[in-house]
């Protein structure tokens, strides 16, 4: 469709098939790659959407991801309204940034999450014994996709798993864009308390778990106050679920979608060609579709194209990882592609600090559970399927399965 | 090759760790990168060329 060339689009746009980007989207990486959209609040960042551009800006120290400062294109009303103090390393430039990232990078070293492999293993093989001798048909995302980066996460980072209920609704409160701002703050602020009241009782009696070295190492010690930690800890919390429980959803759907390749993995004892999948699944599908958020510090050129201090700029990376100037066939699925060289996990100094988890989780899950259930099938006709446009993080309601 | 990094700028990422396991590891401490080997042998070269372009924080330079 054609549009006027004065009228600016807005974003985020609505999707077409559930497991592309919106075809307005990718118009635009074609036609006008750096260009401005219209966001919720009537504000115009720029819409940055091509591979190497999105890869400049977000690697670009000119570039702030300061939720607070005058420019930056916030996500959602119910995000806008919450206190500053809620900030983490996230939201924060450097040298702030790399204070708080670097009390959890010995937490989530490639070889530590590594050693997880087998307890996720024994998870991942709990969880489908428990889904094998229930009823069918069954809701793969509250049956598996859900609970099983739910358990890692609180295992890893000392979370009791019996409070699920109240995080769960706490972190879909927190990540939809259509919670009002009152819901949002209060989800918050009920989350906070909680947390800061555990980061306590770690600190009186520490083990082994993420939490109980940030109450020992770094609230005891002063370096981090528990205005910040607390912040901290619900991110991990929330993002440590939500957008694997995702990956894991659509994920499968997808696959289902491709039943060749689906066929592949289900019998392949190859672990290179499941985390090339995993890869693959990751680039295809870049859940985090709200885009990465940031505003100019300085006057920078992008493109070709002048972006001035103070401007709001989306790093649109799920339409990035789409873009047929960096990748052979970018809207096709081949799980043998296997490159790690995507922008799913964002660029830059905030890349997912939690990757090297979700890798393993997901390597666990696309090399079992196909394979532990070769039948596994939709249950309903996939027209009826229910997404999640809603959120920052895209994903599934639910996923109806037989076997 | 002669490898170098920048380990002031380092974020803990660890895809070099990812692409190249001979020649980058993760200290305990922080996660931060630490260099095994300076001069890569030939056969892992094309790998360090890949932790150099993966590299989120941009902290790995190889001099050829």
């Amino acid at each position: 469709m054609t549009k006027p060339t004065t009228e600016t689009p807005a974003y985020p746009m609505v999707r077409g098939c559930p497991f592309d980007p919106p075809s307005d989207l990718a118009q635009l990486q074609r036609e006008a790659p750096i260009s401005k959209v219209r966001i919720w609040d009537g504000s115009t960042p720029w819409l940055i959407s091509r591979y190497e551009d999105v890869r400049a800006v977000l690697g670009d120290p000119r570039v702030s991801s300061d939720i607070d400062l005058p420019g930056y294109p916030r996500v959602s009303a119910g995000i806008a309204a919450r206190p500053d103090e809620s900030k983490t390393f996230v939201n924060l430039d450097e040298p702030a940034h790399s204070a708080q990232r670097r009390a959890l990078t010995s937490d989530f070293r490639v070889k530590k999450m590594e050693e997880l492999r087998p307890r996720i293993q024994s998870l991942v093989d709990g969880l489908i014994d428990d889904l094998l001798a229930g009823p069918q048909p069954a809701d793969l995302v509250s049956k598996f996709a859900l609970p099983l980066p739910s358990m890692v996460i609180c295992e890893l980072l000392g979370v009791p798993y019996e409070d699920r209920t109240f995080f769960h609704k706490i972190s879909n409160t927190i990540i939809s864009r259509d919670s009002t701002p009152e819901e949002s703050v209060k989800a918050f602020d009920d989350v906070l308390a909680y947390l800061i009241d555990l980061l306590d009782r770690k600190d009186a009696d520490p083990v082994d778990d993420v939490f109980s070295h940030l109450a020992v190492e770094q609230m005891r010690t002063g370096k981090l106050s528990r205005r910040e930690l607390g912040p901290m800890a619900a991110l991990l919390l929330v993002a440590g679920h939500e957008t694997t429980a995702s990956m894991i959803a659509l994920g499968v759907a997808t696959l289902f979608d491709h039943p060749d390749q689906l066929k592949e993995l289900r019998e392949t004892d190859d672990p290179a060609l499941v985390a090339s999948a995993v890869e693959e699944l990751l680039r295809y599908l870049s859940i985090v579709h709200a885009g990465r958020r940031r505003v100019a510090l300085e006057d920078l050129e992008v493109g070709g194209q002048l972006i001035r201090k103070g401007e709001g700029i989306i790093a649109s990376i799920d339409i990035a990882n789409r873009d047929q100037d960096a990748m052979t066939d970018p809207d096709h699925l081949d799980i043998h592609r296997g490159t790690r060289d995507h922008v799913a996990f964002g660029y830059g100094v905030h890349q997912c600090l939690g990757q090297p988890l979700a890798r393993i989780e997901l390597q666990v899950v696309f090399g079992t559970l196909f394979r532990r259930i070769p039948t596994l099938a939709l249950a309903v006709p996939e027209d009826e399927l229910e997404f999640k446009p809603e959120g920052e993080v895209y994903g599934m309601h639910a996923l109806p399965v037989r076997w | 090759m002669k490898v170098s990094i920048d380990h002031d700028q380092c974020i803990g990422a660890g895809q070099c760790v990812l692409s190249a396991p001979e020649v980058f590891d993760q200290r305990d401490e922080d996660g931060t990168v630490m260099l095994l080997d300076e001069k890569p042998a030939e056969g892992v070269r094309g790998r360090v060329r890949d932790a150099v372009h993966l590299c989120p924080a941009g902290v790995i330079e190889v001099d050829e």
